[in-house]
Formats: C-alpha cells, sequence, structure tokens
C-alpha cells in the first residue's frame, strides 16, 4: 500500500518535473495544443526551437496570445547604421520594425534581415538575444557567489568553511589538486589555476541553469556553438602562448619517429599541426554536441506523447507515463552530464596546458 | 544549420563577458580563495607538525621523570638501608657498651665484697679476739682454782677458735 501510493506520488511529482524540464515546455503543450488544430505537430522543428537562441524569451502561449519577456536589439547596418530597439517590436516576429524583420524562411531563417532597394541584407546582429541575456545572467551570478566565498575566506581565514563555501570548497580543491596539479606539475599549474576555475564553474552552471525550464534558466548556453567555440578558443590561445620549445619541436620534428615520415613530405608535421587545431575544435563540438543531445532527447520523449495523440488522444494519455519516466531518468542523467561535461572540458584544457609546457624529460 | 553556425553577436557577447568574469574572479575571487586555502592548509601542517613535537618532547619528559623517579627511589632506598644499619650498629654498640659497664660494675662490686668480706671477717675475729679476753677475764675471775682445769679450758677455747 505504502509502494503504490509513493509510486503515484512519484508519478504525479514527475509530471511536474517534466512538464519543465526544457526551456518551456509548459509552453510546449499549449503551443501543441494550439498547432493540432491548425497543422500538422512537426517534431523535429519544434526541438530545433527549443534549441536554438532567440530574439525574445518566450514563458508561455496561452491561446493565440504569446507572454514573453523581450531582449534588446542591437545592430549595425552599412546602409542605415546602429540601430537599438526592443524585441517586442518585431510582435514576436510577426511584424517588422523600420525595414528589419526576422526572417522566416530560406537561408537566413530565424536572423534579422534588412529590406533595402538592392534587396535583402543581414546585418550585424549584436542583439542580447536569450543566450547573451543567460550569460550576463550566469555571469554575475557567478561574480556574485564567488566574490561572497571570498569574501568569507578573507574575513574568517581560519574557521571552518560554511554554506555554500563548504559546497564548493571540494570543487575548488578537485580541480587544484586533482586536474591543475596532477597534470600540469606542481611547478607551474598556479598560473592557469584561474582559468581552469572559471572554465569549470562558467560551464556547469550553464548547464544547471539550462536545465532549470523557469526563467532565469532554460536558455541552452552551453549548447549554443558560439559559447563553446569562445572557450575552446581562451584554451587554443592559452595553450599556444605557453607553449615552450619541447612543444614546438613535438609539433615540426617529433622525436622517434622514422626520418621518411618527415622528409620529402613532411606527413607527421602537417599531422600533428593539424592537431593542433583540431584538439579545441574537438572541445567545442563535444560540449555543444553532448548538451544539445541531452535536451533533444528530453524534447524527443515529451514530443512522443503528441505525436501518439495526433493517431488517437487514449493513446498519446497512455504514453504519457512512459514519456515521463524516461524524460526524468534523462533529466536525472542529464544532470550528471552536467558536471561530467565541465569536468572533461576543464580536464583536457589543463592536459594540452600541460602538453604545452612539459619539460622534455616529463613527456612520453 | 543554424544549430552549427556561431552567431557573430554571441561570439563577441560571449568573448566580452567571459574575458570580463576571467579578470574579475581571478582578482577577486580565486586569488583570496587559492591565498587562503593554501594559508589554512600550511597552518594546517604547521599545526600537525607541532603536535608530534610536542608529543615528543612529552615522551621525552616522561622518559626524564621516571627516570628521576627510578633515582630517586634507589636514593630512598638506600637511605633506608643506610639507617638501618646505622640503627643495628649504634643498637649493637649499646648494647656491648652496656654489657661491658655491667660486667665491670659487677666486677667492682666483686672486689667490694671481697674487701667487705675480709674486713668483716678481720672485725669478726676481731670481735672473737675480744670476747675471748672478756670470757677469759670472767673464767680467770671465777674460777682461778685449779691449774688444770684453766690449762683444759684454755686448749679448749683455743681448738674452737682455730677452727674459726
Amino acid at each position: 500500500m505504502k509502494r503504490v501510493l509513493f509510486f503515484c506520488v512519484a508519478f504525479l511529482l514527475s509530471i511536474q518535473v517534466v512538464s519543465g524540464i526544457d526551456t518551456d515546455t509548459s509552453s510546449l503543450v499549449t503551443d501543441t495544443l494550439r498547432e493540432s488544430h491548425a497543422e500538422k505537430f512537426a517534431p523535429g522543428e519544434f526541438m530545433l526551437e527549443h534549441i536554438l537562441d532567440s530574439h525574445e524569451w518566450h514563458i508561455i502561449t496561452l491561446g493565440d496570445h504569446h507572454i514573453s519577456i523581450p531582449l534588446p536589439v542591437i545592430l549595425y547596418s552599412k546602409e542605415s547604421g546602429w540601430h537599438f530597439f526592443m524585441s517586442s517590436k518585431f510582435h514576436h516576429g510577426q511584424t517588422s520594425y523600420k525595414n528589419f524583420r526576422i526572417a522566416t524562411e530560406g537561408p537566413n531563417k530565424g536572423k534579422i534581415v534588412e529590406q533595402t532597394a538592392a534587396g535583402e541584407i543581414v546585418p550585424l546582429d549584436l542583439s542580447i538575444t536569450k543566450v547573451v541575456f543567460s550569460i550576463i545572467f550566469s555571469s554575475a551570478l557567478l561574480l556574485w557567489i564567488f566574490i561572497s566565498i571570498a569574501r568569507r575566506y578573507q574575513k574568517y581565514p581560519h574557521s571552518a568553511p560554511k554554506g555554500l563555501q563548504s559546497a564548493l570548497e571540494p570543487f575548488i580543491l578537485f580541480i587544484r589538486d586533482d586536474i591543475a596539479k596532477s597534470t600540469i606539475g606542481e611547478k607551474r599549474y598556479e598560473k592557469y589555476l584561474p582559468y581552469l576555475l572559471t572554465l569549470f564553474f562558467f560551464i556547469w552552471f550553464n548547464n544547471m541553469l539550462g536545465l532549470i525550464p523557469i526563467f532565469p534558466g532554460g536558455a541552452n548556453v552551453t549548447g549554443n556553438i558560439a559559447v563553446t567555440g569562445v572557450m575552446a578558443l581562451f584554451t587554443f590561445v592559452i595553450t599556444t602562448i605557453s607553449a615552450n620549445k619541447h612543444y614546438w619541436q613535438e609539433i615540426y620534428n617529433a622525436p622517434g619517429v622514422p626520418w621518411w615520415l618527415k622528409f620529402p613530405i613532411p606527413l607527421m608535421p602537417m599531422i600533428e599541426l593539424l592537431g593542433m587545431f583540431i584538439k579545441p575544435v574537438v572541445l567545442m563540438v563535444r560540449l555543444f554536441a553532448n548538451i544539445v543531445a541531452g535536451h533533444l532527447i528530453i524534447l524527443a520523449f515529451v514530443s512522443l506523447i503528441f505525436i501518439f495523440a495526433e493517431f488517437n488522444p487514449i493513446l498519446g494519455y497512455a504514453v504519457s507515463p512512459l514519456s515521463a519516466a524516461f524524460s526524468i531518468f534523462m533529466g536525472m542523467l542529464e544532470l550528471l552530464v552536467a558536471l561530467i561535461q565541465a569536468y572533461v572540458f576543464t580536464l583536457l584544457s589543463a592536459i594540452y596546458f600541460g602538453l604545452a609546457t612539459a619539460e622534455h624529460h616529463e613527456g612520453h | 544549420m543554424e544549430l552549427v553556425t556561431p552567431n557573430v553577436g554571441t561570439l563577441f557577447w560571449m568573448l566580452l563577458f567571459f574575458s570580463l568574469i576571467l579578470l574579475i574572479l581571478k582578482k577577486f575571487a580565486w586569488k583570496p580563495i587559492l591565498h587562503s586555502l593554501k594559508n589554512r592548509e600550511k597552518s594546517i601542517e604547521e599545526a600537525l607538525q607541532s603536535a608530534e613535537r610536542a608529543k615528543e618532547e612529552m615522551a621525552r619528559l616522561k622518559a626524564d621523570n621516571e627516570k628521576i623517579l627510578a633515582e630517586a627511589r634507589l636514593e630512598r632506598d638506600k637511605m633506608i638501608r643506610e639507617a638501618r644499619e646505622t640503627r643495628e650498629k649504634l643498637i649493637s654498640e649499646a648494647q656491648e657498651k652496656a654489657k661491658e659497664e655491667a660486667k665491670r660494675i659487677i666486677d667492682q662490686a666483686k672486689v667490694s665484697i671481697e674487701t667487705e668480706k675480709q674486713n668483716a671477717i678481720n672485725e669478726i675475729k676481731l670481735q672473737i679476739a675480744l670476747l675471748s679476753v672478756q670470757m677469759a677475764e670472767k673464767i680467770i675471775a671465777e674460777k682461778i682454782n685449779t691449774t688444770d682445769k684453766q690449762n683444759e679450758l684454755i686448749d679448749k677455747y683455743l681448738k674452737d677458735m682455730k677452727l674459726n
């Protein structure tokens, strides 16, 4: 009896969790209901819409009425110069404003295009989009949390850690001792530690915020290729700047490689040189793909309900517990992935720094 | 395609904000945090070391104390033993002395008794002589009738006296 009750409660809770597991799944329900009247439910398009960036922060759609937070649009056009306005001027992408509109079709779909005499052009878009807003929000959160922790450390240097400080200290120590110290080495790790710590907490916090469905969270920050690209670029630049003679020797004239692989055709140097660029690209793609995949799977499980409901509403109800169970499972897995991906990105960055600064006897 | 094409605006803002938080956190968060973590570790290590040193010191002190105690115990035992010996010696000496003294007193007593006895005997002898003379006087005074009888008597008395 107890077990049955427990299951019921767990099931009810799970519905609540799932109904908000990604960006704005609650609106998904209403959207889908609305759309199912007019057109067929297109899961692919729908899932993409929840993963991609947008110029406004969609909260919920009630009937035909969209509720969303308008975000600032910043544009530079060669034709007409700078433009600043709120995204609410587009009326959820339905109208144009000052020759600007959000393209709904074609190669520029989702982007702001400008209608000029010469035809449609794409202006430089520096808008504070959903992702950018989330970056600002999480940056502020990171600053607030860690500066307040730092203040506590300074205020009570000899007392035991407390609260948030004691929750985050193990991670700081883990990054210092098990990532930085063990891969870069006792002598040089301190120089890279601030970057590694910032990287780890930025990725982790944004991964977690991406799993929160309601307003400040829910944007797909770490599943945006530009965001992961910038972090990979930092790793690449730091690696290349701090690279020593030994690192370059490994690339251009690796010792222990047969000479015919280097001359007359420099096969190995070419591969090594390519590897230099492939490493950060892989970093960028790994984080991006992992986060996008996680979100897609959860959205796919939710979409299943509506796909089945199109055949028969009863079938839709029948599938929903199963969908909910799988979504919860994926949600739990995503919590783990959020931490693991932050760890992997940080660890690999540290390993690249270690390789770039290793002395000869330390390598191989 | 839009999913895998980096947006210029996002790139720009990300670059800006990531650099900003990197710099700010480095200066205002990581530096003090790592610094105080290091200090704390150092102070813990020092505390552990000093505790170890104190422990060693304690052990050393304890060993010292025990040594001193053992020495004191030995000293005490020796003193007690010596005292006992001294006591016994004193007692035996005293006894010896007392015995000698007693012997000497007894000897003296014996000598004086002997002399006293001689004196007494001499006194008695004198007294007897005097008595004899008195008796003789009396006898002479009363019965100087017969010489024979007198002689007999004198002989008899003399014999008796000799016996004494």
